[in-house]
């Protein structure tokens, strides 16, 4: 399990604007080490958010996003006191899931 | 018809002022690049793991952070940052944000300053430090850096933090002063302050610890006086030796009343 993400949700009119900052190595697969050797592929895979259980958002990502990705995206509808959960997954089967209240 | 005249009015600036202007703007571009990750700087990740090292009970005594006095009392977080490094009574030195944080683990929690001083940057028990600098220095955002000058240690590590910024060596033959003694100086598309002066807010002294966005790495103020050595191409400083914290001194007294912006976003 990896370490906390940063949540925030905004509801404003009848949108509710999501930002996530997530703490991950991203580790693309490309690079390589002091010794030469390749570092292996470590990156989040899978990126899911819902609200109050129902699921709204959902994206797959590859080795090209930076290290401790931001996330911001929006929800239509939403108020203020709905939970937002964001859950991630990475190639090694590592999982997060964090949750916040709209506010 | 009005938008061509525009576009002849654009050109015509163009031509002009052409280099002038291409500097600005590629500067300009980094300016609203930052602010734009301003939003989602990832140094929140790292103000939030210093926070829960904060209150964690760790190390050899099982103790939490919470009775570390950063120089206005046992516990007293906000505003500690802005007035660091001073003279503490406890240890009859001058200190830094960093080595006091050093003291503190040592002192409550019975980790070996070792760990920290011998360490490497990012890792172990230097990377909880500077987790826990970038979470106490959050917490004086928008405070105006005001350094205590009334113990006669905190005067005299003034004086040589200035002979420090002005000494010339190295292979290179460089000082501190050789990039931040005059205004207008850069590094490639990087700025950078005369910190020999007063720089302003949020910017030199009060701009660290940030995150470094090229490499995803926290830097604290030990860190970035790390690497400025290593730039001008002399040894690599003891990990929050009196030499650092005497620069510390300086650049912190010389940045009295600008307003922290820490923790930063940085390139």
């Amino acid at each position: 399990m990896g370490d906390p993400m940063r949540i925030r949700a905004q509801a404003k009119d009848d949108k509710t604007t999501v930002r996530v900052l997530m703490a991950h190595e991203m580790e693309s697969g490309q690079r390589k080490d002091s010794s030469g050797k390749l570092i292996p592929a470590w990156h989040i895979t899978d990126v899911t958010a819902t609200l109050n259980g129902k699921p709204v958002f959902a994206c797959e990502w590859g080795p090209a996003v930076s290290k401790n990705p931001f996330l911001q995206f929006t929800i239509k509808g939403g108020k203020a006191g709905d939970k937002v959960a964001v859950t991630w997954k990475d190639t090694k089967g590592d999982t997060r899931t964090d949750e916040a209240t709209v506010s | 018809m009005h938008a061509r005249s525009l576009c002849l009015a654009v050109l015509g600036t163009l031509a002009l002022g052409a280099p002038a202007l291409a500097q600005k703007t590629s500067t300009q571009a980094i300016e609203e690049y930052r602010e734009m990750l301003q939003d989602g700087n990832p140094a929140d990740l790292f103000e939030m793991k210093g926070e829960e090292l904060w209150s964690k009970k760790r190390g050899p005594k099982n103790a939490s952070m919470q009775q570390c006095d950063l120089g206005k009392g046992p516990g007293v977080v906000k505003g500690a940052f802005v007035e660091l490094p001073r003279w503490f009574a406890d240890t009859g030195k001058v200190q830094d944000l960093e080595s006091r944080l050093v003291t503190c683990m040592s002192t409550l929690q019975g980790i070996d300053p070792k760990e920290v001083i011998n360490g490497q940057w990012g890792k172990g028990e230097r990377a909880n430090v500077t987790a826990l600098a970038t979470w106490v220095g959050a917490q004086s955002k928008g405070m105006p850096f005001n350094l205590p000058q009334s113990h006669a240690q905190e005067r005299e590590m003034y004086q040589v933090g200035k002979r420090l910024f002005f000494q010339r060596g190295g292979s290179h033959d460089f000082a501190c002063a050789s990039c931040h003694g005059e205004e207008g100086k850069r590094i490639r598309l990087q700025d950078l302050p005369r910190l020999s002066g007063n720089p302003g807010d949020g910017v030199g002294f009060a701009a660290w610890p940030a995150y470094r966005v090229s490499n995803g790495q926290m830097w604290s103020m030990q860190h970035r006086l790390n690497d400025c050595y290593r730039q001008q191409r002399f040894p690599e400083p003891t990990y929050a030796s009196d030499a650092t914290v005497a620069l510390g001194v300086y650049l912190g007294v010389n940045a009295k009343g600008d307003k922290s912006a820490v923790p930063t976003i940085k390139r």
